[in-house]
Formats: C-alpha cells, sequence, structure tokens
C-alpha cells in the first residue's frame, strides 16, 4: 500500500488530485466546524446574492450560503460514493469469484441475472430504480450500488477464471484445501491489484451517477446539500444568478477528476508490473 | 444466432423486475393517478381500467401477453398508446446520438492515434490531461455552463428546443465532448499496444518507414476493438439522454421517461424503458456483427 502511495506521488498531477482528495474529506469530516453559514437555514432577504466577502460563493434562491452547502456536501457526496462503490464492488466480486470459481449451475444462474441487470444502460437502470422505490440517501446508494454490480461480476468471473487454472490454486485444489479458503487465501489476493485500480473509477462514476439522479431530481432531496441536488434546483435561476451553478458543479468536477486521475495512474502502474 | 435468442430472456427478466418493482411502490397507483381531488369513483374507474382491481398473476400475464404484440397500453396521463408516444421521439433521441457519436469518432480517434505516435511527448501529455477532464466533467454541468455562454451572453445559440441545425449545436457538443475524451484514450491505448506486436517488429526490420507502419499495419489492427467500444458507448449514450434531453428540452426518449416519472405515468415507464431496452440489445448486436466482419478471426458463438 505505501510503495504504491510513493509511487502515484511521483506524478505531479497524481499528486494534486490526492491532495484534492484529502481536502475534501478534511471538509466532509470537519464541516461543521469549517462551513461559516448552515447549509440549511435559509434567509429569503438574502436570496440570490452574488458572491461577497460574508458569502464567497454567494448565496442561493432561499438565502443559504452556498459555500457552507457545498462543504456540507462533501459529506454527502463522498459518503454515498463510497458506500454505494463498496456495496456495488463487495455484492460484485463476491457473485463473481463464486460463478467463476463452481462454475456450471452456479455459472448459468448469475450470468442471466448479470445480463438482465446489463439490459439497461447503467446510468439508466439507477433512474429507473429511485423512480420507483422513491428518492433518499438510502435508495440513491442502492441504486448507484446496483448499476455498478455487473460489471464487478464480469470482471472477478473473468479474472477467477484465469487464476483458477494457474499451478498452485490447482495444487492446493488437489491437495483438498478447503474452498473457500482457496478463493479467500489465493484467488481474491491475486485478482484484487486490477480490481483496485477499478474501484478507484468507479468511486467518480459513482459520483457523477448521484450527482445526475439529484440533477433530474430524483436524487438526495433538497434541502439537503446534495452537490447534484443543487444544481438541479440552481437551474432555475442560472440566467441571473450563474454563481448557483458554478460552486457545486466545479466540486462534483473536482472530486471525480482527482478519483479519475489516480485510478488511471493506478491502472498503469499495474499493467506495466 | 445464439445471441438473438438469448435476448428473449434477458428482456423478459427485465420486465418481469420492473413490473415488480412498480408493484413495491407504497401506495395506491389508481389514487395517485386520480390526484387529490379525485372522487372514490373515479379513483374506482382508474383501477378498472389499468386492471389493478385484478390479481397480480393476472395483471403480470396480461402484461407479458400484451408485450409479445407490442402492446404496450397507454398513457395513464394522455390516454394515447405508449408505443406511439415513444415512437415519435425515438427519431431524436437517435439523430443526437448519431451526430455526437460522429463528432467524437471524427476528432477522438484521430486523436488518440496522434497522442501515440508521439508518446510521452508534451502534446501527448495534453492530450491525455484533455482526455482525464472529458470524463470527469459533468454533462449537465458543461451543458448549463455551454448555455449560460453561448446561449445566455453571447446570443449566438438556442438555448432548448428542437428544429433548426442551430439546435443540435450545443447537445451535440455536450454529449460528444465524453465520448471523444473515451475514444482518445482507448485509442491511444490500442495503437500503442499494436506498436509493440511482432507484426510491427517484421515490418521495421524490412525496413519500412515508421510513417508506413503505422498507417498501414498498425491502424488496421488497432482500429478494431475502438470499434467496439463505441458501439458500446453508443449504448451507453442512449442512457445518458435522460440528462442531456432534460438540460436542452430535446423532445427525445430520455425526457420522456424522465417526465413520466415525474408524473407516475407507470404504463409510461415501463413501455419506455421497455424499448429502450430493445434498442440498448440491438446496438449491442450491431456492435457484436460489425466486429465479426471487420476482424474475421472472430466468430460469433
Amino acid at each position: 500500500m505505501i510503495p504504491l502511495i510513493r509511487e502515484l506521488a511521483r506524478s505531479k498531477m497524481v499528486l494534486a488530485s490526492m491532495l484534492i482528495l484529502l481536502s475534501f474529506i478534511f471538509m466532509a469530516l470537519f464541516a461543521d466546524f469549517i462551513a461559516p453559514y448552515s447549509p440549511i437555514e435559509s434567509d429569503l432577504s438574502i436570496s440570490n446574492k452574488p458572491p461577497s466577502w460574508e458569502h464567497p460563493f454567494g448565496t442561493d434562491e432561499l438565502g443559504r450560503d452556498i459555500l457552507s452547502r457545498v462543504i456540507h456536501g462533501a459529506k454527502l457526496t463522498l459518503t454515498i460514493s463510497f458506500a454505494a462503490t463498496a456495496i456495488g464492488a463487495l455484492v460484485g466480486i463476491v457473485v463473481g469469484v463464486l460463478s467463476g470459481f463452481y462454475g456450471r449451475a452456479v455459472d448459468t444462474i448469475t450470468q442471466r441475472f448479470t445480463d438482465v441487470l446489463l439490459a439497461l444502460p447503467g446510468f439508466l437502470l439507477a433512474v429507473m430504480f429511485v423512480a420507483i422505490m422513491g428518492n433518499n440517501i438510502a435508495t440513491v446508494i442502492t441504486s448507484v450500488a446496483l448499476s455498478l454490480v455487473p460489471s464487478y461480476v464480469r470482471m472477478s468471473r473473468g479474472l477467477t477464471l484465469q487464476v483458477k487454472e494457474l499451478e498452485y490454486v490447482l495444487a492446493a485444489r488437489q491437495l483438498g484445501v478447503n474452498s473457500i479458503k482457496i478463493m479467500t487465501r489465493h484467488i481474491i489476493p491475486n485478482i484484487s491489484p486490477t480490481l483496485i485500480a477499478q474501484i478507484t473509477l468507479n468511486l467518480g462514476t459513482a459520483i457523477l451517477f448521484a450527482s445526475g439522479l439529484g440533477f433530474l431530481g430524483i436524487g438526495v432531496p433538497p434541502p439537503e446539500p446534495e452537490w447534484g441536488t443543487m444544481l438541479g434546483t440552481g437551474r432555475t435561476y442560472m440566467f441571473y444568478a450563474p454563481h448557483l451553478i458554478i460552486f457545486p458543479g466545479l466540486a462534483v468536477f473536482l472530486v471525480v477528476f482527482s478519483f479519475n486521475k489516480i485510478g488511471d495512474r493506478i491502472g498503469e502502474i499495474i499493467a506495466s508490473k | 444466432m445464439n445471441r438473438v435468442l438469448i435476448l428473449i430472456p434477458t428482456l423478459l427478466g427485465l420486465v418481469t423486475f420492473l413490473f415488480i418493482l412498480i408493484r413495491l411502490i407504497p401506495g395506491d397507483p389508481a389514487r395517485v393517478l386520480a390526484g387529490l381531488m379525485a372522487s372514490e369513483e373515479d379513483v374506482e374507474l382508474i383501477r378498472e381500467q389499468l386492471g389493478l382491481n385484478k390479481p397480480l398473476y393476472v395483471q403480470y400475464f396480461t402484461y407479458m401477453a400484451n408485450l409479445f404484440t407490442f402492446n404496450l397500453g397507454v398513457s395513464a396521463r394522455t390516454d394515447s398508446p405508449v408505443l406511439y408516444e415513444v415512437m415519435a421521439r425515438l427519431p431524436n433521441t437517435l439523430a443526437l446520438a448519431l451526430s455526437s457519436t460522429a463528432l467524437a469518432v471524427a476528432l477522438g480517434v484521430p486523436l488518440g492515434v496522434f497522442a501515440a505516435s508521439r508518446k510521452s511527448s508534451r502534446l501527448d501529455t495534453l492530450v491525455s490531461t484533455f482526455s482525464i477532464v472529458g470524463i470527469s466533467l459533468p454533462t449537465y454541468w458543461l451543458g448549463l455552463i455551454m448555455i449560460t455562454i453561448f446561449a445566455v451572453e453571447l446570443h449566438l445559440l438556442p438555448a432548448g428546443g428542437y428544429g433548426t441545425p442551430a439546435h443540435f449545436i450545443l447537445p451535440t457538443v455536450t454529449i460528444a465532448l465524453f465520448l471523444t475524451a473515451f475514444i482518445v484514450k482507448i485509442t491511444k491505448a490500442s495503437v500503442i499496444d499494436s506498436m509493440e506486436k511482432e507484426y510491427v517488429v517484421t515490418a521495421r526490420s524490412k525496413g519500412l518507414t515508421e510513417r508506413v507502419i503505422l498507417y498501414k499495419h498498425v491502424l488496421r489492427n488497432a482500429l478494431i476493438p475502438v470499434i467496439t467500444i463505441i458501439g458500446l458507448q453508443f449504448g451507453s449514450l442512449l442512457g445518458g439522454a435522460v440528462i442531456t434531453e432534460t438540460i436542452y428540452a430535446w423532445p427525445g426518449l430520455g425526457r420522456l421517461i424522465i417526465d413520466a416519472i415525474n408524473n407516475r405515468d407507470y404504463p409510461m415507464v415501463q413501455g419506455s424503458i421497455f424499448i429502450f431496452a430493445l434498442l440498448y440489445a440491438l446496438v449491442n448486436l450491431i456492435t457484436d456483427l460489425i466486429y465479426t466482419i471487420v476482424d474475421p478471426r472472430v466468430r460469433l458463438g
């Protein structure tokens, strides 16, 4: 882990991305102390004010401080991103490894289920799920996780099929080592480097999906300061108050860019080994 | 042929999944549709019309049987057939997807080849950075900013709507940026990969110039995976239409789905998602077919 981070930090862009992420994580953890105002309480007498010294990012349609909302939004965005990716990856990898390891009926059944999830583009699957199940933080996380599952199933299944035929795995099976042990001790550690690059990239995708839902008005509902939801509601006022859409969008971009840059580099490092 | 046959259980699975999800919604859909002011008789009438008073399995089999005859029911809001509404919107979504794919291919493939042929140069770094920026920019944000600049400030282009070629420009560019970035990345990786193949070494030892090797030998092989990716991305593009069409008030299928969701028009949600899945499957199938044509080594199983 530490050698990987050291290798990552050699590129200036990647280092910058790591610093951006760290600062957003810091914001998320200490939002209550950093944010100058409440993210929820409104003051209609100062609605849609452009950036000023008191409100560096301006105020929104209800007079809330946009800077404070962006800071608190980091908490929501990162929670959704990590939770959705973790659930999606965990479910997908478990199913994929089992499917690749046992083959036969297990494989056929899981692959047909995966086909169903892949019958729609990922984002549309998430849209469909929240549209029907209602939108709150839990359903947003579930829907994004659901849309990520099939790619992990396919990927870890493919990798498991390769690793399964490696000599020491075959030897372990010949010796009668218990299957669970083979999967957890030999297969998963072997396929995890490739999966880590994918997971890092997906942390960004998860944010784009979750805030995309917010933008469409079917993500985390207001008054929560989710960045996509802020963009969706701010859109109504953007013709005379463009600051309403500039800052939340910039936040989404910076975080997603950082995850993509780091994920890309991890992929390159792994490929070169 | 196998690929076509496997589509049937997959689509049936999706429709079943949708059917179950919709029945899980808390509340009475008939009451929601009738509105707050409706009388008890009105609600009962709607229940009757939509068959909601019948047992679940009857509803399910009726729906499935209807699907096979492409009878997707009628919109709960406008009373017009779902299939008719979907088909009216479909060409608009396809037109936008095609125009942006064309633009992205025209920009992305040459840029990717260029970056690969000058690997590690300053221009390569620039192209790579552009491609990560392009993938990371949220389309909805980019769209709103472009509207602010080109429609609101400069009055050059319409902010939204449909009709003239000018209406195509902003949505096409918005979608194409992401796709271009993606194509650049894949093309570059694929060209670099092919450059290390044996036939390139052979060509070099024959004394061919790098230019000839790149254009005559490498590109042919390197572009095969790119075609697959473009095909797959074209499918996802259709999913992204939900957002782009919302930003630009584009009267396509994506907008139709979002409106149906907001109106709780479940027959429309179900029907339009079914057609979407069908279209998506078709695009993926065509991609596979093109793949076998350009690469005779691959034969469909």
